[in-house]
Protein backbone atom coordinates (compact mmCIF):
# COMPACT_ATOMS: atom_id res chain seq x y z
CA UNK A 1 0.00 0.00 0.00
CA UNK A 2 1.34 3.06 -1.03
CA UNK A 3 0.27 6.95 -1.70
CA UNK A 4 3.17 9.65 -2.95
CA UNK A 5 2.55 12.73 -4.04
CA UNK A 6 5.82 14.15 -6.15
CA UNK A 7 6.93 16.33 -8.94
CA UNK A 8 8.66 13.91 -10.71
CA UNK A 9 7.54 11.94 -13.28
CA UNK A 10 7.14 7.77 -12.42
CA UNK A 11 7.33 4.72 -14.85
CA UNK A 12 3.53 2.61 -14.51
CA UNK A 13 5.55 -0.74 -15.75
CA UNK A 14 8.09 0.02 -12.91
CA UNK A 15 4.98 1.01 -10.64
CA UNK A 16 3.25 -2.18 -11.70
CA UNK A 17 5.97 -4.96 -11.52
CA UNK A 18 6.45 -3.49 -7.78
CA UNK A 19 3.06 -4.30 -6.62
CA UNK A 20 3.60 -7.96 -7.66
CA UNK A 21 6.88 -8.52 -7.15
CA UNK A 22 7.90 -11.90 -5.05
CA UNK A 23 4.05 -12.64 -4.97
CA UNK A 24 1.85 -15.35 -6.18
CA UNK A 25 -1.26 -14.55 -4.64
CA UNK A 26 -2.29 -11.65 -7.35
CA UNK A 27 -4.43 -12.45 -10.35
CA UNK A 28 -5.33 -9.18 -11.60
CA UNK A 29 -3.78 -5.88 -11.66
CA UNK A 30 -4.90 -3.00 -12.86
CA UNK A 31 -3.59 0.71 -13.84
CA UNK A 32 -4.92 4.16 -14.85
CA UNK A 33 -2.85 6.78 -15.67
CA UNK A 34 -4.09 10.24 -16.23
CA UNK A 35 -2.38 12.39 -19.00
CA UNK A 36 -2.72 16.08 -19.51
CA UNK A 37 -4.28 16.72 -22.50
CA UNK A 38 -2.59 19.43 -25.02
CA UNK A 39 -5.27 21.38 -27.32
CA UNK A 40 -5.31 25.01 -26.51
CA UNK A 41 -3.33 24.21 -22.71
CA UNK A 42 0.14 24.81 -23.23
CA UNK A 43 0.88 23.92 -19.41
CA UNK A 44 -1.07 22.51 -16.21
CA UNK A 45 0.25 23.70 -12.57
CA UNK A 46 -1.17 21.20 -9.95
CA UNK A 47 -1.37 22.74 -6.62
CA UNK A 48 -1.76 20.60 -3.22
CA UNK A 49 -2.09 21.22 0.55
CA UNK A 50 0.88 19.58 1.65
CA UNK A 51 -0.19 17.28 4.76
CA UNK A 52 -3.63 17.30 4.35
CA UNK A 53 -2.92 15.48 0.32
CA UNK A 54 -1.24 12.79 1.68
CA UNK A 55 -3.93 12.23 4.44
CA UNK A 56 -7.11 12.33 2.21
CA UNK A 57 -4.76 9.83 -0.08
CA UNK A 58 -4.40 7.31 2.49
CA UNK A 59 -8.22 7.52 3.73
CA UNK A 60 -9.65 6.60 0.09
CA UNK A 61 -6.89 3.93 0.25
CA UNK A 62 -7.90 2.20 3.49
CA UNK A 63 -11.73 3.05 1.78
CA UNK A 64 -11.21 0.53 -1.18
CA UNK A 65 -9.37 -1.64 1.36
CA UNK A 66 -11.87 -1.84 3.41
CA UNK A 67 -14.65 -2.27 0.29
CA UNK A 68 -12.50 -4.83 -2.04
CA UNK A 69 -10.23 -7.56 -1.30
CA UNK A 70 -6.90 -6.26 -2.44
CA UNK A 71 -3.25 -7.39 -2.56
CA UNK A 72 -2.00 -4.25 -2.96
CA UNK A 73 -2.91 -0.47 -3.77
CA UNK A 74 -0.85 2.38 -5.74
CA UNK A 75 -1.43 6.21 -5.64
CA UNK A 76 0.58 8.30 -7.03
CA UNK A 77 -0.32 12.23 -7.81
CA UNK A 78 2.04 14.64 -9.11
CA UNK A 79 2.09 18.48 -8.50
CA UNK A 80 4.00 21.03 -9.86
CA UNK A 81 4.05 22.27 -13.73
CA UNK A 82 3.21 19.42 -16.19
CA UNK A 83 3.55 20.33 -19.72
CA UNK A 84 1.16 18.80 -22.09
CA UNK A 85 1.17 14.86 -22.11
CA UNK A 86 2.75 14.19 -19.12
CA UNK A 87 1.74 11.84 -17.05
CA UNK A 88 -0.39 13.41 -13.91
CA UNK A 89 -1.97 10.75 -11.65
CA UNK A 90 -1.52 6.74 -11.16
CA UNK A 91 -3.51 4.61 -9.70
CA UNK A 92 -3.30 0.89 -9.34
CA UNK A 93 -5.14 -1.78 -7.36
CA UNK A 94 -3.60 -5.70 -7.01
CA UNK A 95 -6.63 -8.49 -6.55
CA UNK A 96 -6.87 -12.24 -6.87
CA UNK A 97 -9.56 -11.68 -9.71
CA UNK A 98 -10.07 -8.38 -11.74
CA UNK A 99 -13.96 -7.81 -10.78
CA UNK A 100 -12.07 -6.26 -7.11
CA UNK A 101 -9.44 -4.77 -9.36
CA UNK A 102 -11.29 -3.01 -11.74
CA UNK A 103 -13.87 -1.89 -9.42
CA UNK A 104 -11.16 -0.41 -6.77
CA UNK A 105 -9.16 1.41 -9.27
CA UNK A 106 -12.38 3.03 -10.76
CA UNK A 107 -13.39 4.34 -7.15
CA UNK A 108 -9.90 4.92 -6.05
CA UNK A 109 -9.97 7.82 -9.35
CA UNK A 110 -13.59 8.88 -8.60
CA UNK A 111 -12.95 9.68 -5.32
CA UNK A 112 -9.44 11.13 -5.59
CA UNK A 113 -11.34 13.60 -7.86
CA UNK A 114 -13.78 14.98 -5.50
CA UNK A 115 -11.79 14.25 -2.07
CA UNK A 116 -8.28 14.96 -2.72
CA UNK A 117 -7.04 18.39 -2.00
CA UNK A 118 -5.26 19.32 -5.62
CA UNK A 119 -6.03 22.26 -7.98
CA UNK A 120 -5.13 22.55 -11.60
CA UNK A 121 -4.16 25.98 -13.30
CA UNK A 122 -4.05 25.83 -17.34
CA UNK A 123 -1.84 28.28 -19.38
CA UNK A 124 -3.23 29.25 -22.66
CA UNK A 125 -2.25 31.56 -25.41
CA UNK A 126 -5.09 33.80 -24.23
CA UNK A 127 -3.86 33.67 -20.20
CA UNK A 128 -4.13 31.10 -17.62
CA UNK A 129 -7.25 29.77 -15.82
CA UNK A 130 -8.14 27.74 -12.88
CA UNK A 131 -10.35 24.40 -13.66
CA UNK A 132 -13.63 24.60 -12.68
CA UNK A 133 -14.91 21.70 -10.76
CA UNK A 134 -17.04 19.15 -12.81
CA UNK A 135 -20.83 17.95 -11.68
CA UNK A 136 -20.11 14.88 -13.67
CA UNK A 137 -16.94 14.31 -11.22
CA UNK A 138 -18.98 13.95 -8.70
CA UNK A 139 -21.60 12.32 -9.75
CA UNK A 140 -19.06 10.03 -10.56
CA UNK A 141 -18.00 9.64 -6.81
CA UNK A 142 -21.40 9.47 -5.95
CA UNK A 143 -22.53 6.29 -7.31
CA UNK A 144 -19.87 4.52 -4.74
CA UNK A 145 -22.36 5.95 -1.39
CA UNK A 146 -22.88 3.00 0.95
CA UNK A 147 -26.67 2.14 0.64
CA UNK B 1 -4.71 29.91 14.21
CA UNK B 2 -3.01 29.17 11.15
CA UNK B 3 -4.85 30.43 7.87
CA UNK B 4 -4.17 28.55 4.56
CA UNK B 5 -5.85 29.81 1.24
CA UNK B 6 -5.70 27.57 -1.94
CA UNK B 7 -6.13 28.16 -5.49
CA UNK B 8 -7.43 31.40 -6.72
CA UNK B 9 -8.83 32.13 -3.12
CA UNK B 10 -5.14 32.75 -2.30
CA UNK B 11 -4.65 34.34 -5.92
CA UNK B 12 -7.15 36.79 -4.72
CA UNK B 13 -6.37 36.87 -1.14
CA UNK B 14 -2.62 37.67 -1.90
CA UNK B 15 -1.10 35.14 0.53
CA UNK B 16 -0.86 31.74 0.83
CA UNK B 17 -0.77 31.33 4.27
CA UNK B 18 -0.99 33.87 7.64
CA UNK B 19 -1.86 33.90 11.38
CA UNK B 20 -4.83 35.13 12.99
CA UNK B 21 -6.39 35.53 16.12
CA UNK B 22 -10.02 35.79 15.85
CA UNK B 23 -12.63 37.93 18.30
CA UNK B 24 -14.49 36.19 20.86
CA UNK B 25 -17.53 34.86 19.44
CA UNK B 26 -15.96 33.68 16.58
CA UNK B 27 -16.37 30.40 16.90
CA UNK B 28 -17.31 28.66 13.47
CA UNK B 29 -15.69 28.74 9.91
CA UNK B 30 -18.53 30.51 9.12
CA UNK B 31 -18.16 33.00 11.50
CA UNK B 32 -14.85 33.64 10.98
CA UNK B 33 -15.09 33.91 7.09
CA UNK B 34 -17.56 36.71 7.82
CA UNK B 35 -14.90 38.29 10.00
CA UNK B 36 -12.04 37.82 7.47
CA UNK B 37 -14.85 39.98 5.04
CA UNK B 38 -14.65 43.48 7.94
CA UNK B 39 -11.14 43.59 7.36
CA UNK B 40 -9.98 44.08 4.33
CA UNK B 41 -11.64 44.51 0.85
CA UNK B 42 -9.78 41.97 -0.41
CA UNK B 43 -11.10 39.40 2.14
CA UNK B 44 -14.39 41.04 0.96
CA UNK B 45 -13.95 40.21 -2.97
CA UNK B 46 -12.45 37.26 -2.21
CA UNK B 47 -15.71 35.77 -0.67
CA UNK B 48 -18.17 37.33 -2.30
CA UNK B 49 -19.47 33.67 -3.04
CA UNK B 50 -18.97 31.32 -0.38
CA UNK B 51 -21.03 28.69 -1.93
CA UNK B 52 -17.98 27.87 -3.82
CA UNK B 53 -15.94 27.46 -0.88
CA UNK B 54 -14.79 24.63 0.72
CA UNK B 55 -12.61 24.18 4.10
CA UNK B 56 -10.76 21.86 6.23
CA UNK B 57 -10.54 22.52 9.86
CA UNK B 58 -6.48 20.61 11.29
CA UNK B 59 -6.86 18.84 7.82
CA UNK B 60 -10.13 17.02 8.03
CA UNK B 61 -12.92 18.87 5.29
CA UNK B 62 -15.92 19.69 7.11
CA UNK B 63 -18.40 22.52 6.50
CA UNK B 64 -19.40 25.82 7.59
CA UNK B 65 -20.72 25.39 10.96
CA UNK B 66 -17.84 23.35 11.88
CA UNK B 67 -16.11 24.74 15.30
CA UNK B 68 -13.14 26.55 15.17
CA UNK B 69 -12.21 26.46 18.87
CA UNK B 70 -9.33 25.09 19.47
CA UNK B 71 -8.53 24.83 15.91
CA UNK B 72 -4.39 24.84 14.84
CA UNK B 73 -5.30 25.31 11.23
CA UNK B 74 -8.24 26.34 9.14
CA UNK B 75 -7.91 25.95 5.11
CA UNK B 76 -9.94 27.40 2.62
CA UNK B 77 -10.25 26.38 -1.03
CA UNK B 78 -12.05 26.39 -4.34
CA UNK B 79 -13.63 22.78 -4.84
CA UNK B 80 -10.90 20.52 -5.78
CA UNK B 81 -10.09 19.40 -9.24
CA UNK B 82 -6.90 16.85 -9.13
CA UNK B 83 -6.84 13.84 -10.70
Amino acid sequence: MAVRVQEEDFDPTTELDALSAGRDDIGALVSFTGLVRGGDVSEMVLEHYPGMTEKALEEIEEEAIKRWPLQGVTIIHRVGPLPPGARIVFVATASRHRAAAFEAAEFLMDFLKTRAPFWKKESTASGARWVDARETDDAAAARWAVE
Amino acid sequence: MKLLYFAWLRERIGVGSEEVSPPQGVDTVGALIEWLKTREPRYEAAFAQTAAIKVAVDQEQTDFNASIIGAREVALFPPVTGG
